[in-house]
């Protein structure tokens, strides 16, 4: 319960890599909320995949004590946000708990994709923005041109940024000081009815389901009884606690604190983030407006590449939607995969983040579809629905039309890959809606449809950029489309996992692709396999993997049976993890070459 | 080709010790600075002693030294073994008994010591007619040496055989013929002819995965196959196994009771043995592979035996089947269900056969079940379709 004057609630924002992990590890540092011993780079990033890959997935807060110019001991309440696009939803989550962000850009790259998006979402709430320039240590940083970049191109007063190094601490204390003289305190009422917006949920190993709260008014305290406005429940506080960033059990949260609170939830889903928590005794009027729910954009099937661990997939899908309340899931049986699940992301990041969390921290070997998106269909009948799954595609005849979804791009790109760039974009049938100059670098935004984004559009973004250019979306839409189901035949037979829904003009060439590359992924039989691809009932490419010539242990010596065996059984288990499709198998490498077909 | 009598034996003994260590070997090999013949030689009698009465009045149809290299043991133990052999259990008079050999002059120098002993049979390891190949196989002779061997073994030996490895990494088709072809004229009889296989392991698997070495790719060593076949038929010799090839009544005996699975015993380290008894039933034998091991165990207790397991009904089928496709002849199917106590149909996979019948692959004409040619050279595949 600390004097509102004396906090400042703000959230850390950036394009993805641009340091924001890196100055809350030295803010920590700085207020002591670890000792030196205890600290790792990036303390904040906890996951393996996080510290792996070096990229924040999951937002994190600590509450920091800083005691400032005037004499008074504040507190900080820091939120580290992800940069990267797909974890966009994170970021206005974390924003709706604060008054202000701090902007930090790298002053060697300048302004990017999701330095504009999400500067832009923090202005958009209202936020007191502070511009920090970091990584000024490297002798390629620029800071009065990043500077300036800032003006021009988000449009907010950066006269007052602060140059940093978020490595070596250089201007970091600054950054403490500027906080609390620049941005506004919360308010609130203390006399008030509890009024508390839920920010986040998941699940701890030993305390359980945890509750992440911003109070607006009123007191959050252990005993109390709790009503979670939108669902209508009823819980008893347990716990109250702050990170610090270790937990710290505390009396009470009042106005404009951030922290977490336990209440005996046994699951994730019994909680929404964005639900306003009241006192049962004593309600409040009205609900805090909360936020959009998130909607996953990309679906994909994952099925067990053994097909004994279904249930395990099962167990390990509920465990994982405890810490991630964003992914979605259901089961889905597929002729040639068996049983399998059925799941939606928020991008292609994200399903790549949860599938390889499955593999490792669950220790499960997967086979992934082609990710796809949703498609809105209406039949002849003048029935509508949404289509997750190609391979649910009705006969094309039964079809009135095909709605797919749009997104608006805007990409930063250095003006000499811009070619390439607007080329890539025409290709994947993207409309151009705007392009403007930063100095040397272009600004243009695109309408695309999603399903050519999802498709490899990022890699290679990346490829002809030389990693220059910086990408950020969101949803525009929906639009009627000319999209056709595009369908592999092994052996006449039709393999529903490798369907997907293309652009008609596009569907041949694809088509093509797709025979090929399976011809160097399904390794030669005992008899030959061919390959086709069809669009309706009609076979636009046909591959043909001839059979096997040779294949026998040529010595076979002093009676070794036994050692044949072991080949055998060697080839057995190999076989346990292909998939049989008619009399043919095939790898489950295989059913990623949809997915990895754009890639050379 | 030979009937053996139902009770027959086929007798392997190894003997683990070579010169040098080949860059291509997998086998159980060692090179010793020295070898204790006379404990050596105790030691190989006793473990015949061991097997011997497990099986009881049981009658030697063959008798197998194989290594290593068993041209470096003394003519003595060579001796002995047999004489050992022939008292504990009893040895056909007609009995073929092989030693293999490698032809170096030192070697070849005991040729008529091993005649004398009993050995009927020689098996020369060749490998290779040509210098830069034997070197680039790291073996101890050359050539010439080859020759000469062969010239000695012809006029030692009633039979003689040797091996060959061909599908050598830039081996082309017209070496191989050019070279098999001088092969096939030296022959008498009897050739084995193995494609070069890269063991895990072995130097050559290293060199093959840092891309030093290339050996053939499925085509081409399909089509060198298929020009050994041809060949190696037009000479008068068909291939009785994918990598053996006879004129009539010269096959190995020994052998054809491995791929018939008849009962075998094995002697010496890491030797393996197939053996039914009236007390055990059906069991896969094994003997401890290091020599020291080996030969401690047997001062100990009389027998190195690692061992010992009973195999199910199922696992003899799928031996069976794993040796018995190996012959041209293929499996009697009678002597299947005699042997396994189950039908074929029990034995496989529903539908198998006919798939494999239908493909082209597998043959049946109500007697035996065979691999047609084009099956044979699809095995490993064939027993994975039949059994997975
Ligand atoms: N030289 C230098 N490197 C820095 C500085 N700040 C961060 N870095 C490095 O930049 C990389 C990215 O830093 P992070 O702190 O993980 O960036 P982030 O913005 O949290 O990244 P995401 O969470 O993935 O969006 C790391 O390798 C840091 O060590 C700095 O001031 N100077
Ligand atoms: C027990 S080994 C060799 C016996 C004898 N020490 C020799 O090297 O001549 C029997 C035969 O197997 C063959 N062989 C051994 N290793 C091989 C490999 N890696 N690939 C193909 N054939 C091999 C050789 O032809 C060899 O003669
Ligand atoms: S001589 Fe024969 S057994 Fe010995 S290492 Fe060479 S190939 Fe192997
Ligand atoms: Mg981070």
């Amino acid at each position: 319960m600390t004097d509102l004057a004396l906090i400042r609630n703000f959230a850390i924002i950036a394009h993805i890599d641009h340091g924001k992990s890196t100055l809350a590890d030295r803010m920590i540092e700085i207020c002591g909320g670890l000792q030196k011993r205890e600290m790792t780079s990036q303390v904040l990033d906890s996951m393996d995949i996080e510290r792996e890959r070096g990229i924040t997935i999951k937002a994190q807060t600590v509450r920091l004590k800083h005691k400032a110019k005037d004499g008074k001991t504040y507190t900080l309440n820091l939120v580290d946000t992800p940069g990267h696009v797909d974890f966009s939803y994170e970021v206005s989550r974390s924003l709706a708990a604060c008054e202000g962000s701090l902007l930090v850009v790298d002053a060697t790259q300048g302004v990017e994709a999701q330095t504009l998006a999400n500067a832009y979402l923090a202005v958009d709430g209202g936020h007191e923005v502070i511009p920090v320039l970091n990584k000024i240590d490297l002798a390629s940083a620029e800071p009065e041109r990043i500077q300036q970049q800032i003006e021009d191109v988000v449009g907010i007063d950066a006269t007052d940024a602060l140059p940093i190094s978020a490595k070596t601490g250089e201007g970091v204390k600054e950054v403490l000081d500027a906080l609390v003289e620049r941005l506004p305190a919360p308010e609130g009422d203390a006399d008030a009815p509890l009024k508390a917006l839920l920010v986040d949920s998941w699940y701890d190993q030993y305390l359980g389901v945890m509750i992440l709260v911003r109070v607006q008014d009123g007191y959050l305290r252990k005993g109390i009884k709790v009503r979670m406005m939108g669902l209508g429940s009823t819980h008893d506080i347990e716990r109250v606690g702050v990170f610090t960033p270790k937990n710290e059990i505390v009396e009470a949260l009042g106005p404009g604190e951030i922290g977490f609170i336990t209440a005996s939830i046994k699951d994730v889903s019994e909680c929404e983030v964005g639900d306003t928590f009241t006192e049962e005794r004593r309600q409040t009027a009205e609900p805090l407006p909360g936020f959009k729910p998130s909607v996953p954009v990309v679906f994909c099937g994952l099925f067990p590449a053994d097909s004994d661990d279904f249930e395990r997939l099962r167990e390990s899908l509920a465990k994982l939607s405890l810490n991630d309340s964003s992914f979605h899931y259901e089961a889905e049986t597929s002729a040639a995969l068996g049983m399998g699940f059925r799941c939606g992301f928020l991008g292609l990041l994200h399903l790549e983040i949860v599938e390889e969390r499955l593999e490792r921290e669950f220790d499960l070997d997967l086979v992934a579809t082609a990710p796809s998106v949703v498609y809105h269909l209406r039949t002849t009948q003048d029935e509508e629905f949404d289509l997750h799954n190609p391979a649910d595609m009705p006969d094309p005849t039964k079809i009135r039309a095909i709605d797919e979804p749009w997104i608006k791009a805007s990409i930063m790109v250095p003006d000499e890959y811009l070619g390439p760039v607007l080329a890539l974009c025409q290709e994947k049938r993207g409309e151009q809606t705007d392009l403007t100059y930063a100095g040397s670098r272009a600004l243009v935004t695109y309408r695309l449809p999603l399903n050519e984004v999802v498709f490899d559009f990022y890699d290679r973004l990346k490829s002809i950029s030389r990693g220059y250019a910086s990408f950020d979306y969101h949803l525009d839409g929906y639009q009627e489309s000319n999209l056709v189901k595009l369908g592999i035949l092994i052996n006449g037979e039709p393999v529903d996992s490798l369907s997907m829904v293309v652009h008609r003009d596009q569907a041949e060439a694809r088509g093509r692709a797709l025979c090929l590359r399976l011809k160097d992924l399904i390794p030669r039989q005992l008899f030959k396999v061919a390959i086709q691809a069809a669009i309706g009932g009609k076979v636009v490419a046909r591959e043909t993997v001839s059979a096997m010539r040779k294949d026998v242990t040529a010595k076979c010596y002093g009676g070794d049976v036994s050692r044949k065996r072991k080949l055998l059984d060697r080839q057995k288990r190999g076989k346990k993890r292909m998939r049989q499709f008619g009399n043919v198998e095939i790898p489950h490498e295989a059913f990623l070459a949809a997915l990895k077909m754009g890639e050379d | 080709m030979a009937e053996t009598r139902k009770d027959s034996l086929a007798v392997y003994v190894h003997w683990p010790f070579c010169l040098s260590k080949c860059p291509y070997c997998d086998f159980n090999s060692h090179v010793r600075d020295s070898v204790d013949d006379a404990r050596w030689r105790r030691a190989l009698c006793l473990e015949i002693d061991y097997w011997a009465e497990q099986t009881p009045g049981r009658h030697v149809g063959s008798i197998f030294f194989g290594g290593g290299t068993p041209s470096l043991m003394a003519p003595e133990t060579v001796a002995a073994v047999i004489e050992r052999i022939g008292m504990k259990w009893s040895l056909d008079a007609a009995a073929e008994i092989t030693l293999e050999a490698n032809p170096t002059s030192a070697e070849a120098a005991r040729f008529a010591a091993f005649r004398e002993a009993g050995v009927n049979r020689l098996s020369l390891g060749v490998q290779a007619l040509d210098d830069t190949a034997l070197k680039f196989l790291g073996r101890q002779h050359d050539a010439n040496e080859a020759r000469a061997a062969l010239d000695l073994a012809r006029r030692i030996f009633p039979r003689f055989s040797f091996d060959l490895i061909y599908a050598r990494p830039e081996q082309s088709a017209a070496a191989w013929r050019q070279e098999l072809s001088t092969a096939l004229d030296m022959a008498a009889g009897h050739v084995s002819l193995y494609q070069l296989t890269i063991e895990k392991g072995t130097p050559f698997y290293t060199r093959q995965r840092d891309g030093e070495i290339n050996p053939p790719g499925e085509a081409h060593a399909a089509d060198l196959f298929d020009i050994t076949n041809a060949l190696a038929a037009t000479a008068g010799y068909s291939a009785y196994e994918i990598s053996n090839y006879a004129k009539p009544a010269h096959a190995s005996r020994h052998n054809l009771a491995y791929w018939r699975y008849q009962d075998y015993a094995g002697i010496g380290p890491g030797a393996h043995g197939r053996l039914r008894t009236a007390e055990n039933g059906a069991r896969a034998l094994r003997q401890h592979a290091k020599p020291e091991t080996w030969l401690e165990a047997v001062e100990r207790v009389g027998h190195g035996s690692a061992e010992a397991r009973p195999l199910e009904p199922t696992e003899q089928a799928e031996e069976m089947l794993m040796m018995g496709l190996r012959l041209h002849e293929g499996i009697n199917l009678v002597f299947f269900t005699e042997r396994t106590g189950l039908t074929l149909e029990q034995a496989i996979r529903p539908g198998a056969l006919t798939r494999l019948g239908d493909g082209g692959l597998l043959s049946h004409d109500g007697q035996n079940l065979r691999a047609t040619d084009k099956g044979r050279n699809v095995l490993n595949s064939l027993l994975s379709e039949l059994f997975a």
